[in-house]
């Protein structure tokens, strides 16, 4: 069973350029049906039929959870990347039928907090919308702290300060402004929850202050975008499929098995919810695990592989499929 | 169809049965003919009409007397239906699933009108009419959880789901096989199983943990798990023990027939969606030995299942006084013909 | 390691560590006459510039003072003593009120003690896995009737009486971290006739 075998038949109901890197898309239900109730973190999965290539990618929610008539992603352009962003940017057109997955949340509010403190980083904005929203119905305190590089690429921050006010603080790097995180962390009422979503070197820099200053690891959550990387093409044998596929260049293991139809467990695509894992029954290279679920000891082993992040380079991969 | 509900007890009396017609629907526990545990979940895919597993909520003939008995036990111990303080939204979430679910599968008896977040619920068989405003606890006689969890069979507990791992934060836990809620709440997955015996050896509690944390959303899963009880009594809680104890002492060769009954849970689970929780039905099924028997696959694979249970289980499911007598009786309904696979009767 | 007795057990009941001051912006501290010795331990390692972040609540034996003089010889921030685990948490609540994120709480005593400290924390916003906790002195348990549901403080016995509703319980090693308690759950239900010897066990 997997998420992304069910999906929503949708309808793109409008793609809204932000700015010079980042689009909107808004999806509707082909039916006109309410599209499933989320929660603030969630994302969806979206299907992409490029060019004989099947694809698919994790984006976040951004749409208020607490209306179902249609969901908005936000996408940001990568051309060094395997191609999603650049399908999403240049081919996807509002009128156009799409699939996504339902919702799944692996960067919940934790529900608890007596306050969320929300630290985003770029595109790491698109799930604390959403999450603002919900918090701000519960009637929760928040504060979103938001680094961008200029005022032109800091997307939403004038609609979200109209609708949040003082609960915004935006940083830009070219404005020399910065978040000061050892003040920021130091101040906060006991039982709040921080959260950063944002490029890797944010995520640890919030992780290591606020450890530092004595945050239990209970309160801190992040959560790494991950894109499947791109790499150099590599054969795998699937021994209970008894067959062999090529990885291309931009396609990652998970897909290239999808594709031969053999069936496999998943979830995120994105190396965090742990569904795809894959026992691995031969190696004769290096495997490059790029997810958050394993752990050293199981990486050195290489007895396992999460192959939706995942690559290998070397003479045999076989796995347990 | 119309279900007849019937008018019966869950104590002092004991008027409980099932109708013939419902007997055949029982869902039987083993679908082969011994038992020890597993990571038995599967999909919660409507499956053979008739059957309880064809709706996401299964409503019979017991469902009117079943919200009686909650009634009376909620009425004595208000503990026995808790919610930490962050879990209105599951709450909610948990009233959604159930009213619309409800409606859909028995539009007969249950009726949801929704205008915007204005919701209007009609449940003929309680004789219930309300409107209230989703998401205002205070436009209802209490919390989400409890309101509709008085309207629905089977105990319902909610875990919220943090830090890699489930916790017992909120429930309604009327009709359960010996454990507290007012004592386990608020903990995790691994502490709450913490009693049962084998299982966590075997690996089993991780491996459910692990399936459960991915859950996904309109993908529920189901299991069964089954208990023995003396009497129809659905409240066998921790509570109440010093009351229903003793009828393990009352049990004869003569009465087994009629007092043990076998105990099945459907335990479903469901992704909630506005709070990420689990929401983990509990739905109790009783039935006499004497009317499972009826079903003649029942006993004999019931008499071989009972007949080679490992020690461990018969002490930890509190079958002990009577085990070997029970065996014994079951005996007589087992000529050693194979049985078909599957827990469906032939 | 502490220098805990407690055996190995199932995965509910909790098990202690040996505090040990972690970085902080704030430290609270909470023993019974049994843990004093732990706080001692500890603090008195502390630079001098460092007590101005500790914070001592302790719960003396009656008529003991040596502790008493010990601890305040410390030079906390603050340090009050109350004759009672029940006054003591309360004024630990007050003080948590106030603090911020990366406040850090340290427990050491009796289990009755630590649980209720853990509670208390958990009540103000901080996680249980974040509060340190060490086990000095008796084995004696806080236990929950589950029947009456009332607490029956220092049981040393297996079984051990209700006081409220007199049934004979059987002290389960099953932990409620909410309650701070362990489960008493009657042992002779099924057969009230049934004689059962009452050992002391907890010591």
């Amino acid at each position: 069973m997997s998420a992304s075998d069910h999906l929503i038949p949708v309808v793109v109901s409008n793609v809204v350029e932000v700015n010079p890197i980042i689009k909107r898309f808004e999806f509707k239900h082909v039916n006109g049906d309410e599209l499933p109730a989320f929660s603030g973190g969630a994302h969806i999965v979206v299907e992409m039929l490029d060019d004989g290539t099947k694809r698919k990618n994790p984006y976040s929610l951004m749409s208020s959870p607490f209306e179902r008539d249609q969901y908005a992603i936000s996408v940001r352009r990568d051309d060094t990347g395997r191609g999603g962003s650049k399908f999403m940017h240049e081919q996807v057109r509002p009128g156009m039928q799409m699939k996504i997955s339902a919702p799944v949340n692996l960067f919940s509010l934790d529900l608890r907090a007596r306050k969320h403190l929300m630290i985003a980083g770029g595109i790491g904005i698109t799930p604390f919308i959403a999450q603002m929203t919900q918090a701000d119905k519960l009637g929760v305190p928040f504060e979103l702290h938001y680094a961008a590089r200029s005022v032109s690429q800091a997307a939403y921050m004038d609609s979200l300060a109209d609708r949040f006010g003082d609960h915004v603080s935006c940083y830009c790097d070219d404005q020399g402004e910065s978040v000061d995180l050892e003040v920021l962390l130091s101040n906060q009422p006991l039982g709040t929850h921080v959260y950063v979503c944002g490029p890797k070197g944010m995520i640890e820099r919030v992780v290591e202050t606020a450890s530092s200053l004595g945050w239990p690891a209970a309160h801190v959550h992040f959560e790494h975008f991950l894109a499947p990387p791109v790499g150099e093409p590599f054969e795998v044998h699937l021994a209970k499929a008894g067959i062999d596929i090529t990885v291309g260049a931009e396609q990652s293991l998970l897909e290239a098995v999808e594709a031969s139809g053999t069936p496999i467990n998943c979830m995120c695509r994105g190396g965090a919810c742990g569904q795809c894992e894959t026992v691995v029954v031969a190696c004769d290279g290096d495997i490059m695990h790029n997810d958050h679920w394993l752990d050293e000891e199981q990486r050195a082993a290489k007895q396992r592989i999460m192959p939706c992040v995942s690559r290998f380079r070397g003479k045999r991969l076989e796995l347990d499929l | 169809m119309t279900i007849q509900f019937k008018d019966e007890s869950f104590r002092g009396d004991f008027s409980y049965a099932n109708s013939p017609s419902n007997i055949p629907r029982f869902p039987f526990p083993f679908p082969e003919d011994e038992y020890m545990y597993s990571t038995n979940i599967e999909p919660h895919h409507a499956a053979r009409t008739g059957s309880p597993f064809e709706n996401a909520f299964d409503v019979d003939e017991h469902y009117v007397a079943e919200m009686k008995d909650r009634a009376l036990v909620l009425a004595e111990d208000p503990g026995r239906c808790q919610a930490l303080p962050h879990m209105e939204t599951a709450g909610w979430d948990f009233l959604e699933l159930v009213m619309v679910s409800k409606a859909r599968d028995y539009p007969d008896l249950f009726k949801l009108t929704m205008d915007g977040d204005r919701w209007h619920w009609i449940n003929t068989p309680l004789q219930i009419d309300d409107t209230f405003t989703f998401g205002d606890s205070s436009t209802l006689p209490c919390h989400p959880m409890e309101y509709i969890g008085r309207q629905v069979q089977g105990d319902h507990a909610i875990l919220d789901q943090r830090d890699g791992n489930l916790w017992m934060d909120a429930g309604i836990i009327t009709a359960q096989a010996d454990w507290s809620l007012d004592f386990d709440i608020g903990m995790n997955f691994f502490e709450w199983h913490a009693p049962v015996p084998l299982a966590h050896e075997l690996g089993v509690f991780q491996r459910a943990l692990k399936f459960l944390l991915t859950l996904p959303q309109g993908q529920p899963s189901r299991r069964l798990n089954w208990t023995l009880t003396v009497n129809p009594r659905l409240d066998t809680s921790p509570e109440n023990y010093p009351k229903w104890g003793p009828d393990r002492m009352t049990v004869t060769p003569e009465n087994i027939g009629e007092k043990i009954h076998l105990r099945v849970e459907l335990q479903t689970f469901w992704r909630l969606p506005r709070s990420n929780a689990i929401l983990f039905p509990i739905r109790t099924y009783l039935m006499a030995m004497n009317e499972v028997v009826t079903q003649p696959k029942w006993g004999r694979r019931l008499h071989r299942v009972m007949r080679d249970l490992r020690p461990e289980l018969v002490e930890y499911k509190g079958l002990s006084r009577y085990h070997p007598i029970l065996v014994e009786w079951l005996s007589q309904f087992d000529d050693g013909a194979p049985t078909s696979p599957g827990i469906f009767p032939d | 390691m502490s220098d805990s007795l407690i055996e190995e057990s199932i995965l509910s009941r909790p098990t202690y560590g040996t505090l040990k001051i972690v970085p902080g912006l704030a430290h609270y501290f909470l023993a019974d006459a049994s843990g004093a010795e732990c706080i001692i331990r500890d603090v008195q390692e502390l630079p001098r510039d460092m007590m101005e972040k500790v914070h001592i609540l302790y719960v003396p034996t009656p008529g003991e003072a040596a502790l008493i003089t010990s601890l305040y010889a410390l030079g906390a921030k603050r340090f009050e003593h109350f004759p009672t685990i029940e006054e003591a948490v309360a004024k630990l609540g007050e003080w948590l009120s106030d603090a911020k994120m990366g406040s850090q709480l340290y427990l050491a005593g009796t289990e009755g003690l630590v649980g209720q400290g853990v509670a208390k924390g958990e009540e103000c916003g901080l996680d249980h896995t974040a509060v340190q906790c060490e086990h000095r002195g008796s084995l004696a348990r806080r236990v929950q009737c589950v029947h009456c549901k009332t607490m029956i403080e220092d049981v040393t016995t297996q079984p051990v009486k209700c006081p409220t509703c007199d049934l004979l319980l059987l002290v389960r090693d099953h932990y409620s971290r909410r309650l701070a308690a362990f489960q008493g759950v009657c042992i002779n239900a099924e057969d009230p006739t049934e004689e059962i010897e009452i050992k002391e066990v907890f010591k």
